[in-house]
Formats: structure tokens, sequence, C-alpha cells
């Protein structure tokens, strides 16, 4: 159902879900009759979750280890070069830095879990709070991304199934092909030179005027240009998905037996062959949602908008490592979360999934 | 257009048969242009691509001397434009091959030996072993420092290490490619810089490394499809040994897949190491990157626009080059993905 060359093709621009190729759509073979429907959702559920909690602390690990792979020795920095090998030794062994590196692990995660996330090196305050705040931004980024591209993305998708060849169809290609190809910093850029610099109609970096009120409709107007650069990527990849799903299900019997026993095309299109494409799109949502949280750090940085991912690249340029680690473990954790929302939205929208195990 | 001639008669006729034929004829001659430019770039008549002149800063396109204009430090933008599609280039072919060569290594000996473990405890205890073979990717980078070929061995060590042992190894390496694929994409690219320091070969090692996952997963299910043919159990009947199978059967039963990854992949490690550079991870100043140029010309936008835009064009053309090229390759080797 899915097409195959738009999963290559979503997998070419993104990194695929954290799924692993059997946890997939499972088919309904192995369905043992003895379960009843509630038993088998229950498992389905533990199983998916089980294993979400155990990428969380895989990521975690993974997190954890790339600061210690990092260059430099936190002693030694607090120190500074004047400092004798004894105070280096029993600053080490204060800072537990001489205990076997899974101790170690042990103590982040324990802190971490309690919401301890340290404290930042150039901001001088807990990572954990600073993290919130640029959250929210990237959140209210992403969410005005999906609101553009995916009605947008749809729609275009499915007039372009229904009519082949047509104009249309030819404009959802050149959309999804350009779409691709366009790196988002650039096409930021041009915009905030069309719309910002050369007409000024809508302001071109941040989430607020300095001198505005801060309300709602500030907001908006800040947030216009970044939307639709962000949102790019996911219009084009929804409608080659959503176009190339339909033509698959628009091809099927019963579509054929619908149109044969008089139903309107409206009900044939909006209510037999769409229903189909779901599954798909789900998918594609899930993967969106991700990319879009994560995809953010261009656009962010483009625009000085103040989310995760602006924080992330001058965390990184100044080797802000406790700040790093929180943003890693926080959109990641959220990416874990999304693909598990993901894998129980098929449950919903594909009977077939529940069937597993 | 010469590619007309060689596509299969029985889909000459068909109108979105010959657009796709044009699309790929349009992709091959933009990455040929562009790659010839780029080989011939110490020969063309162009300015030095980092030499300044303060006096001629900013100059706008079809200015005297430069043809797209110069940027902030004088440097004429064509030459720069003209140099940085080698970077471009050689760094998303190279991140690349890097990639394709660690994933089909991993891909082609998991997808072979095999190895079911469905239960769900021991996938737990899997996705937990599986740390081992990213930290071992990280760790000889780390311990052998960040070149190109020290991440070559790297990826390929893991590939072997992991074929050899097949059954649990598989599952232990697919877990690890899980874990690889749970991080978003960008964010693991720059957690990788953010552990090596910023640089030009750091990034493409990123980015190269981050794709691992995604030609360990199309080539193993490939060669998992490939395994039980026929052909393939006649080589076994007569005595072949595994590696003889491995090479002689399953190596160009996925040459063609991993052909279209390939081509569909280039455009998307050009993007995103010239992304890394733009955000300041990737190439440092003075090299003439797309990506740090893009960012150097931000900075005056609202005087001279053409400084930022017109790197950024490159990237737009050579990208949608290898796209469409790329697309136009899959029509062509893998009718079924249509």
């Amino acid at each position: 159902m899915l097409g195959s060359d738009d999963a290559v093709a979503a997998g070419a621009i993104l990194r695929p879900s954290g799924r692993s190729c059997q946890d997939g759509v499972a088919l309904p073979s192995r369905a043992g009759p003895s379960y009843t429907r509630a038993d088998r959702m229950r498992r389905y559920l533990t199983h998916r979750l089980f294993s979400a909690l155990l990428v969380l602390v895989g990521v975690s690990f993974v997190v954890f280890l790339a600061l210690h792979l990092a260059p430099g020795d936190p002693a030694q920095v607090l120190l500074g070069p004047m400092a004798t090998p004894s105070e280096l030794r029993n600053l080490r062994s204060q800072l537990g830095l001489d205990r076997p590196m899974i101790v170690q692990y042990g103590r982040w995660a324990g802190r971490t879990v309690q919401g301890d996330l340290g404290r930042s090196i150039m901001l001088r305050r807990p990572v954990l709070p600073e993290l919130a705040r640029r959250f929210q931004a990237t959140l209210i980024l992403a969410g005005g991304a999906l609101v553009l591209a995916f009605p947008a993305g749809i729609l275009l998708g499915v007039l372009a199934a229904t009519r082949p060849g047509s104009p249309v169809d030819r404009l959802s290609q050149v959309v999804a092909m350009v779409g691709i190809s366009m790196p988002a910093f650039w096409v930021g850029l041009l915009l905030i030179i069309g719309f910002s610099v050369k007409l000024g109609w809508l302001p071109g970096t941040g989430m607020y005027s300095p001198a505005g009120d801060g309300g709602a409709r500030d907001l908006l107007g800040h947030l216009i240009l970044p939307a639709v650069t962000l949102a790019l990527v996911p219009l084009a990849i929804v409608s080659r998905l959503t176009r190339s799903s339909m033509l698959d299900v628009i091809a099927q019997d019963y579509v054929r037996t619908a149109r044969a026993k008089g139903a309107s095309e409206t009900r044939v299109i909006g209510w037999h062959a769409f229903r189909n494409t779901l599954v798909a799109l789900v998918t594609v949502l899930g993967l969106q949602v991700g990319y879009l949280l994560a995809g953010a750090v261009y656009v962010e940085t483009v625009f000085a908008w103040p989310g995760i991912g602006f924080m992330m690249v001058n965390a990184i340029l100044t080797r802000d490592f406790p700040l790093v680690q929180g943003g890693v473990l926080l959109i990641a954790a959220t990416y874990v979360g999304i693909n598990l929302a993901t894998d129980l939205l098929y449950a919903v929208v594909d009977p077939r999934v529940r069937h597993v195990h | 257009m010469s590619t007309d001639a060689t596509a299969s008669a029985a889909t000459t006729r068909s109108a979105p048969a010959r657009r796709r034929r044009r699309g790929r004829a349009a992709g091959a001659l933009i990455v040929a242009l562009v790659a010839l430019v780029a080989a011939l770039a110490p020969a063309l008549p162009l300015a030095d691509p980092n030499r300044t002149q303060p006096s001629g800063r900013l100059a706008p396109p079809l200015s005297v001397g430069h043809p797209l204009g110069s940027d902030h430090l004088g440097r004429d933008l064509l030459s720069r434009v003209v140099w940085g599609a080698r970077v471009s280039l050689v760094v998303g072919v190279l991140a690349t091959l890097l990639a394709m060569l660690a994933g089909t290594a991993v891909g082609l000996v998991t997808g072979f030996y095999g190895g079911l473990t469905d239960n769900l405890a021991m996938r737990g205890i899997d996705l937990i072993m599986a740390f081992p073979y990213i930290l071992l990717a990280m760790l000889l980078v780390a311990a052998l420092g960040p070149g190109l070929v020290n991440a070559m061995l790297a990826g390929t060590a893991v590939g072997l290490v992991t074929g050899f042992h097949g059954g649990l190894t598989d599952n232990l390496a697919m877990r690890g490619i899980d874990l690889i694929m749970a991080f978003p994409y960008i964010l693991l690219a720059m957690l990788l810089v953010a552990a090596l320091g910023p640089g030009l070969v750091n990034a493409m090692l990123a980015v190269a490394v981050v794709n691992v996952s995604f030609y360990a997963r199309g080539v193993r299910a490939a060669v998992l499809l490939l395994r039980e043919q026929e052909f393939v159990e006649a080589a076994r009947a007569v005595g072949s040994t595994e590696g003889r199978i491995l090479r002689r059967h399953i190596l160009p039963g996925i040459a063609g897949p991993i052909l279209v990854f390939v081509s569909m992949n280039i455009g998307v490690m050009i993007t995103e190491s010239a992304g890394l550079s733009f955000i300041g991870l990737g190439a440092q100043p003075p090299t003439a990157d797309w990506g740090t140029m893009l960012a150097d010309g931000r900075q005056f936008i609202t005087v001279a626009a053409h400084v930022a835009a017109i790197p950024g064009l490159a990237i737009f053309v050579l990208v949608l080059g290898c796209n469409l090229l790329g697309d136009g390759l899959r029509d062509a080797l893998d009718p079924r993905l249509r």
C-alpha cells in the first residue's frame, strides 16, 4: 500500500523511524485464536512501550558517551592550566570522574531521571528550565509548519492522483522535486530578503518584536516566514506520498466495485480510497514530526528563532556540553515518543496491526 | 538527448515516461557540467578565490572583473562558487561512498547470515548489547583521529566482525542501527561533530556515519530476498564457499539497488554537509565552501543580497541535478519502484 519509491525517497531525506523491521506492520497470519481483541491490543502496547523504553536507555547511554569521548578533561577545565596533579586528582575523585564509566553513567542517569540535567556552562543556569523555554518555541514553529504542510500536501496529492497527467499532477511533481532539492537555510534567506528586507511586510528574525507587546499577533507575524520555510520538505513528501498511495488504491478492485455500484466520485475518493491511504500518511506524519523538530535546526538558525535547534548550534560551538546533552536527550526522547504514538495510531487506522502476537 | 536511445522501447510512447527521461537527461547534464567546471577550476581563467580586495567589497553581479559580484572581503564570487563546487562534490561523493561501503558491508553480511530472534526479552538484551557497535565506530574514530581512511577502516571492521559471527551479531548490529535511527538525523550528525569538533572532515564523517544505517537496512533487505533464490542454493550445492557466494552471486544482485540508493542519497549528503558548514560546524574559513559562503553572506543581506543568494542557488542546482538523475536511475534500474 505504501508506495515503495516514496518510502525510499522519504528514507533518503530523513532517517526512518527507530522501528526495526520486525516491529513494522505485521501481517495477520500469526494471530492466535485463543486471544481476545483487548488481550492482543494490550500485548501490542506492552511490547511497543518496552521497546521504546529500551531505545531511550540506549539513547541516554550514547549521549553520555559522546560527552566522554569529547576531548578535554573537565577537572582541567575547571581548575585551569596552573593546577597541580594532586589538585586534579582530588577534584576528579570529588566529581566522581575516577569511578568506572558505568558508575558515572548510573549517577548521571539517576540525576537525569530526577530532572537534574546539570548547569549550562555559558548561561550559568540550570539546563532544564532553559530547555523547556526553548522547546516551547520549537514546538510553536513545528506546529505552524505542520498546519501548513499537511492539509496542502494531502490536497495536492489527492488532486494529482485523481487527475493523472493534468497540470495539477505535473505541478505536484515539480513541487515534490524542487521542495526536496532546495536547502532550507537558503529558502529561509531568500524569504527574508524578499519579504523582510525588500518588501518590509514581515519580520525576518526572532519570535517577538523587542518593542512589541508579546501578544499572539506579534508571534504570528514572526512565525509565518520560518513556518513556510520549514513546511517545504514535508509538503513535498506528503504530496508525493499521498499521490502515489492514492494511485495504488484507486487501481484496486474495491474502488472499481464502489464505482460500479454507483457511488459518487466524491464518495469513492473521499471514503473508500482516501481512508486506505491513511496508513501511509500516519507513517509519514510520524516521520515528519520528527523531522520538523530536528530539521528546525537550520530554520531556527536562519531566522534566529529562539528554539532548541538554535540553542544546540550555539551550545556546540561554545562547547557547552550539559546544554548539548540535555537538548539531544530531550529531542531524542520526543522522537521516540512520536514513533511510539505513530505505532499506536497504526493500530487505530489499520486493524490488522492489532493482531500481532 | 542521448539517454532517450537507451530507454526501453516499451515505455517510449507514454508521456510521463518521456518526461522522466527528460528529467534524467537534465539531471545528468547539470551534474556533468558542475563536475566538469569543478575539475577544471585550476585551469579556468578565474581570480584567486581567497584573494581579498578591500576596495572592491560587496560588488554587485555583472561588475567589471566580478561577473557574479564580490563578497564582504572583496573576493570574487564566481571563483568561490566554482571552487566551492569542488568541496561540495568531493564531500558529497566521499561521504556517500563511505556510508555505502560500511552500510553495504553490514547489510550484506547480516542479511546473508540472518538469525531470527523474535522473542521480546532477547531483543531487549540485544538492544542493550547493541551499544558496543556504535561505541566501536566512535571509539575507533576518536582513537585513530578523524581521518577518512580511518573511518572507512572502522566501518568495514564493524561490518566484517558482525559478518563473520552472523546470528546474534546480526541482531546486535541491527539493534545498533535501530538505535542510530532512533536519533533524528541532523541531531546525531551534530552530536558527532560536537564530540569530534567542528571541521570539514568531521562534518563529512558525521554525515557518513549517520547514513551507514540507511545502506545497511536497504542492503540487508535486498540480501534477505536474494538469499532464498535457487541459484544461491545451487551454488551452495556445488560446494561454493560462503565468501564466494557473497562475492559472485549476492553482490552482483544488489549492485542495482545500491546504485539507486547512492544516486538518491548523494544530494542529501551535499545539502547536509553544506548545512553543517552553514551553522558553523563544517568547513572553516577561508575555505570556499557553499555553506560557509552562505553563512558569511547572511550578515549583508540588507546591502548585498546576492552574496548569500548565489551560493545557495549553486547548492540548489547541483542537488536538483543529483535528485533528477537519481529519480531517473531508479526508474531505469528498478522498474518495480515506479
